[in-house]
């Protein structure tokens, strides 16, 4: 399909330009658009999510509508770690978490929130193997199916569960102080703390790929079987991509529960339906399985999101969904993809002319 | 929950009366399953927008019972609406222009038939109280159909161009494709439909309105709604003209013929393509005729499809393909299952109570197969 077992270096002199450009333009895009730092915020959770699908969609061959559960567990995770020290969370919740129910001073605040998005972490993973010991073994469409109904499930449950309020969702604490300049001042925080992390699991996904696992899991989507047979230890591995995914999807959610404050299981916590085939559309419109892929389909997806939510509202899902469609039936190998099979020199790809036919055509 | 259990279990007529509930709920999970595998069987296609069919229909029973025809005569008029509407989905007559050589009357006439039949909801939809008001006042429908009959004139170019548009877009890019570009791609018509049917007929939870009656024996323990009971035998019956139309007409021929070998059907002279309108539309007649008992047993919301996809995934996973007494036993048994879950763990988590049992199929799928695969070796 892609790749085509050609081992590349990542980081090669004009990949490294092009990423300290964006990086520049991560650090400096808070202040120059300070009015769109929350867009912003959301975007580089966007470029998070739809790489870490990418690990288990694009590098693996597993469509995965699940992963959204991690993000999910992660919220709520970090929700109790950063409620429960700090008053009684049965009593929070009964009270629907309303902002007067609890004050923190900085310390505490920030205490919280690193030992929530560690736990939110921890969690993600732990979810990701225990589930996944049982459903990675699924191949193909079942595993899709699979996975999108483990979402519905995991969201049901949660609405379910009084500790954490039920359908109507549990309230993060708010950040101390209640002034517009504070305000700010948490806004620009979770700015900063989510390019991180989207910077973090990009740099350390690229270089998982170098190496011994990225070939192992390339190997698994070009045929698990024969993987096998060569003595790859294929679920180990899969179960390896998932916690990744899994822990970083976890501090993501851990981190994106509280820029929102209030945190609705369904809509926002498990949204199946929603953001969890969002993931996958962005990574298929950018191309799966490619360095820029998931990066171009997040910019892609984002902004046209954002356009149909503004200017479309009350169409957005029928323009939505003309827009899944025409992705998947025109660019089923997503921009990357399309440019890979018409450019392959641009990837670094040495055509030798007898395969050139194959190259074109496929 | 544990309580609920004791209960069931000191009271067998209670119990005996949720499973035959879950019975008759099961016929109709039986139904849309059956459509799906016939979608996935014969054309390689998981047809996600399944529950929206199924609400569409039950829209179809909800707009005959608002004017005041008997919400049962919907049942066979849905799965008409709806085999027209796949049909127009699938094919239209705008192919049949631009392909001069594939210009065919029925594609016409199918198209004519889209057209009017959206029509019909649009302005049925837009002028409910407006129609109810004249009928009441005329006692006829007949201005009810004029109204209809001057939408017609706004709507048949739009929806010439909107089917003309999906169809080639869609669906027939889609055949031959791998599983998850079929998944994803009536998955986005999918919420396409959702928010259609929400803006263009109605936001609400809506009801049938049936006027039947509910049967009680053994002193009120056990409670047979009639409707419950027709949507059984409806089901069943449904099943039986299905099972026989694929086994002994032609055109049932066609499609399992298609469904073994498209290339060698093409060669024998069967029009493939055809095959998988037919196929599609008949999916969606199904479906539509599931989802007018679903209008009358429970209730539609234009968001509320997914779980009915997803059942008829898991009825057809656990049944296997091309297995038609195989779906309808796992559709009965899942409606008993859910049915006892949602009395056991409490209402809130039936739904929930669905997906797990998804999972746990699709697991203890795999199991048996690796089971298999060992033996083998």
């Amino acid at each position: 399909m892609s790749a085509g077992g050609i081992q590349r270096d990542p980081f090669n002199r004009t990949t490294l330009l092009i990423l300290l450009a964006i990086a520049a333009i991560g650090i400096a895009g808070p202040f120059v658009a300070a009015d769109f730092t929350k867009q912003l915020t959301i975007f580089w959770v966007m470029v998070l999510i739809s790489y870490t699908w990418d690990t288990m969609g694009g590098q693996m061959g597993y469509n995965s509508f699940g992963n959204i559960v991690f993000f999910g567990v992660g919220m709520y995770a970090s929700a109790i770690v950063q409620i429960a020290p700090y008053t009684d969370l049965t009593a929070y919740t009964a009270a629907g978490g309303q902002g007067s129910a609890l004050v923190l001073d900085l310390g505490q605040y920030f205490l919280g929130l690193g030992l929530g998005a560690l736990a939110a972490g921890v969690s993600g993973l732990l979810v990701a193997v225990i589930v996944g010991s049982g459903i990675l073994g699924l191949r193909g469409h079942y595993f899709a199916i699979g996975t999108l109904a483990l979402s519905i499930f995991a969201a049901e449950m949660v609405s379910g569960w009084e500790l954490v309020g039920g359908g109507s969702g549990i309230t993060m604490p708010g950040y101390p102080g209640t002034t517009i300049a504070s305000e700010q001042e948490k806004t620009l925080i979770f700015y900063f703390l989510c390019f991180a992390l989207a910077g973090t699991a990009f740099s350390l996904l690229q270089w998982l790929y170098s190496t011994r696992f990225g070939l192992a899991i390339n190997a698994i989507r070009d045929d698990e079987d024969k993987a096998e047979a060569m003595g790859i230890k294929t679920a180990r591995y899969k179960t390896m991509a998932w916690a990744i995914s899994g822990f970083f999807l976890g501090i993501c959610g851990a981190l994106y529960g509280n820029l929102l404050i209030h945190v609705d299981p369904r809509d926002t916590a498990f949204d199946g339906a929603g953001l969890g085939v969002w993931m996958v559309l962005m990574v298929v419109l950018g191309g799966k399985g490619t360095f820029w892929g998931p990066l171009i389909g997040a910019v892609l997806f984002h902004v046209t999101k954002e356009l149909f939510w503004s200017y479309l509202l009350g169409l957005q899902y029928i323009a939505l969904g003309i827009l899944i469609v025409v992705i998947v039936v025109f660019f089923p190998e997503g921009i990357m993809g399309w440019f890979r099979a018409h450019y392959p020199h641009w990837f670094g790809e040495k055509v030798e002319p007898a395969k050139e036919a194959g190259e074109a055509s496929s | 929950m544990v309580e609920n259990l004791i209960l069931l279990l000191e009271n067998p007529v209670a119990l005996l009366d949720l499973i035959l509930q879950g019975l008759m709920m099961g016929a109709v999970f039986a139904l849309i399953a059956y459509g799906m595998a016939l979608v996935w069987g014969v054309m390689n296609i998981i047809n996600i927008t399944q529950g929206e069919f199924v609400i569409l229909g039950g829209f179809v029973a909800f707009y005959f019972s608002e004017w005041g025809i008997s919400p049962l005569l919907a049942v066979p008029m849905a799965a008409l609406i709806l085999y027209v509407i796949a049909t127009g989905l699938y094919l239209t007559p705008i192919h049949g222009l631009v392909f001069a050589n594939r210009l065919r009357p029925w594609l016409l006439a199918a198209g004519v038939f889209v057209a009017s039949a959206a029509g019909f909801f649009v302005s049925g939809a837009s002028l409910v109280p407006a129609v109810k008001e004249s009928v009441a006042n005329w006692g006829s429908l007949a201005p009810a159909v004029a109204i209809g009959v001057d939408s017609l004139l706004v709507t048949i170019p739009v929806m010439f161009v909107v089917g003309g548009g999906l169809y080639t877009t869609v669906l027939r890019h889609i055949v031959g494709r791998d599983l998850f570009t079929s998944i994803l791609a009536t998955f986005g018509i999918s919420i396409f439909l959702q928010q259609f049917m929400n803006e263009a007929l109605t936001a609400d939870v809506e009801i049938a309105n049936h006027g039947l009656d509910t049967w009680s024996f053994v002193g009120g323990d056990i409670t047979i709604e009639q409707i419950r009971l027709i949507a059984l035998i409806f089901a069943l019956l449904i099943g039986v003209l299905l099972a026989l139309y694929m086994r002994k007409s032609r055109a049932g021929q066609a499609i399992r013929a298609t469904a073994q070998n498209p290339r060698a059907a093409r060669i024998m002279g069967i029009d493939t393509d055809r095959v998988y309108a037919r196929t599609y539309a008949l999916n969606a007649a199904i479906c539509g005729s599931a989802g007018a008992l679903v209008a009358m047993i429970w209730a539609v919301q234009a968001y509320g499809g997914l779980v009915y996809t997803l059942r008829a995934f898991m009825v057809v996973i656990f049944a296997g393909l091309g297995n038609l007494v195989g779906v309808i036993v796992a559709g009965l048994g899942l409606g008993v299952a859910e049915n006892l879950a949602g009395f056991i763990l409490g209402l809130e988590f039936q739904i929930a109570f669905v997906f797990g049992l998804l999972v746990v199929v699709l697991i203890y799928r795999r199991i048996r197969l690796s089971f298999a695969r060992k033996v083998l070796s």
